[in-house]
């Protein structure tokens, strides 16, 4: 989707084309700077905390709370928030406790995220890492491909995937991994290119190691840096695609839940129940914020052009 | 000059095939298709109208045959809705398409312009931090969660607004869609806009104008701003494939009759021509709009024009 987009320019321009002289003086790990940079970084590291306090609410929560997420309280039917009654973001037409339906549901759309950002990250890695390494027509037929799959408009694709795949959420995701990993195979084609022209490739390369391996033992370890960011920028970005996906009514269905299918059943109950929107909207929005400040911190930490 | 369009249009050419490709294989690997109906058809009627489509050919054969109907600019008729072909349905839902999006690529340049105007004038002064704000929450809000959120504020509770509907299409019905449509644009084109501007104000050129004592409007005005919009242009080109592609979700969340609403139903109905005949008229629109684009740009920018 859009969100991202500048931000993915941005990064391009850090990673792609870069072409590093050899740092001088004394040599110092670029994780452990990258590290100590974010660490400074108070947006970041707030960002950092909030999101973590998300992920353990959304594996802890729904234990914790009295109401189960779909068992109705016969008691309260579209029953307010109230601290009294327990129901402390009141509970939607049918009974069920709001709080746990979205603790619920935060869960969801993270798995959701979490399978296609992986899918995503280790076709994008392995793709980026052969092109780039291959090098020749090899490499530029690869990255021609990348250029035709870019020039596809992704909202469409999204949208023929969910009819191919309706039937299983997590199939459907990893699906939409399957279109993500463009942006992630351009940056490490780019750091590939001048990562194996280093010292310790052509070590690794006289001693006999077969090419595979150069790439899965020297080359992607040392990618950690970009890819780690990119993929915290994806993270969100399949969040809003499967909250979208959910809001049409395409994508996580009853009786599972998910914030964007929450989302729609409040903006259905629009005047009558607010709370039904404002709670998982809100969730949806802290989320996201965080997680745009961790990967700009992390780009921040990590930025080559920094050192 | 002509060459260089005629250059253009040429390579978009593979990349229109390969979507049309993609496209076809996976809306004929999905489940389901154009005539599955709640009361089946009788076989006899089924087979019948299965042969009039050519549905029993070899896939590859019915492909070539789309290929080469699409060849004479033919889209050939619809599955599901009868008596329409696929140009008239695309010609119905177009002017709702292009005046929500039009209108909104327009705001989005206007609105974001002004506000970077603002914010690289007024620089860290409150109206610049609230600008970046906005634009941050613009850029982070996914559209299907702001749009219930505008219509709950003006739609049901202030009651200023039609919650959604074309209506008569007056700015009444329009106001709301176009808003959440131009959004993120206002907000990045503010940003890109901030960015360059600033930088632009530095440069000596401009020092050179304010010593010879042009006052600072006409300085902004005349001078900085028009080498400060080349990178505002140049984003104009993926604005206007995101806008066109964002109109999916706002044509369905406020119930416009455009392309994008078509799209959806023919995708959740297996309407096999529908689907293509709307994805290659997306994908043509989309290369025209980035031609007009870069005609724009290469207007903006001597050093592009000489290439």
């Amino acid at each position: 989707m859009s969100l991202y987009a500048g931000k993915r320019q941005a990064l391009e321009e850090a990673f792609i084309e870069r072409d590093d002289a050899i740092p001088r003086g004394k040599p110092r790990s670029v994780s452990r700077d990258a590290l100590r940079r974010l660490r400074a970084n108070k947006a970041a590291m707030t960002a950092i905390v909030i999101f973590a306090l998300i992920v353990i609410a959304a594996i802890v929560g729904p234990h914790l709370v009295p109401y189960d997420f779909e068992t109705p309280d016969w008691s309260a039917f579209t029953a307010p928030p109230s601290i009294e009654s327990g129901h402390y973001f009141g509970t939607d037409q049918n009974g069920r406790d709001l709080l746990a339906r979205t603790l619920y549901g935060t869960r969801v759309s993270l798995l959701v995220a979490l399978i296609a950002t992986t899918v995503s990250v280790v076709v994008g890695v392995l793709y980026g890492a052969i092109a780039g390494f291959a090098g020749g027509r090899v490499d530029s037929a690869m990255m021609r491909f990348v250029d035709v799959m870019y020039a596809l408009p992704y909202i469409l694709f999204v949208i023929l995937l969910m009819v191919m795949f309706g039937r299983n959420v997590f199939l459907l995701f990893a699906a939409i991994g399957l279109l993500e990993w463009l942006t992630m195979a351009r940056i490490v084609r780019g750091q590939t290119l001048s990562l194996k022209e280093k010292e310790f490739v052509e070590a690794a390369r006289a001693g006999g190691v077969s090419n595979f391996a150069i790439i899965l033992r020297h080359i992607v370890p040392n990618l950690v840096g970009p890819v780690v960011i990119y993929a915290t920028l994806t993270i969100p970005e399949i969040v809003v695609t499967e909250s979208f996906l959910s809001y049409l009514g395409f994508g996580v269905q009853e009786p599972l839940t998910s914030l964007g299918t929450l989302i729609s059943e409040g903006a259905a109950a629009l005047g009558a129940a607010d709370w039904l929107l404002l709670f998982p909207g809100g969730v949806l929005i802290v989320m996201l914020l965080a997680l745009a400040f961790i990967g700009d911190g992390l780009r921040d930490a990590f930025d080559p052009k920094d050192r | 000059m002509l060459t260089f369009v005629l250059k253009r249009l040429a390579s978009t050419i593979p990349v229109i095939l390969i979507a049309i490709t993609v496209c076809f294989f996976i809306l004929r690997l999905a489940p389901g298709g154009p005539f599955d109906q709640e009361r089946a058809l009788p076989p006899d009627v089924l087979a019948n109208l299965r042969a009039y489509y050519h549905l029993n050919d070899p896939l590859i054969v019915q492909y070539l045959r789309y290929l080469l109907r699409l060849a004479q600019l033919d889209l050939g008729p619809s599955f599901v809705t009868k008596d329409f072909t696929v140009a008239q349905q695309i010609a119905i839902g177009l002017p709702y398409t292009l005046i929500v999006g039009g209108s909104a690529f327009f705001l989005a340049i206007v609105g974001g312009i002004t506000a970077g105007i603002y914010g690289a004038l007024y620089q860290n002064r409150s109206a610049d931090w609230l600008i970046a704000i906005v634009a941050m929450a613009g850029l982070v809000v996914p559209n299907f969660l702001v749009a219930p959120i505008l219509q709950l504020v003006f739609g049901v509770h202030l009651a200023w607004l039609p919650v959604g509907g074309w209506g008569d299409g007056s700015i009444r019905f329009l106001a709301m869609p176009v808003v959440v449509l131009a959004l993120p644009h206002i907000a990045r084109i503010s940003r890109l806009m901030r960015g360059s501007l600033i930088e632009t104000l530095n440069s000596n050129f401009i020092k050179t104008a304010t010593a010879k004592g042009i006052g600072r409007r006409r300085v902004v005005l005349k001078h900085a701003l028009r080498p400060a919009l080349t990178p505002v242009v140049s984003y104009l080109g993926p604005a206007a494939s995101y806008l066109l592609t964002g109109s999916i979700v706002v044509e369905q969340i406020f119930g416009i009759p455009g392309i994008g609403r078509y799209f959806v139903q023919a995708a959740l109905n297996r309407d096999y021509g529908m689907v293509l005949g709307t994805v290659v008229f997306y994908m043509a629109l989309i290369v025209v709009l980035n031609l007009l684009v870069d005609l724009a740009y290469a207007w903006l920018d001597p050093k592009v024009r000489q290439r």
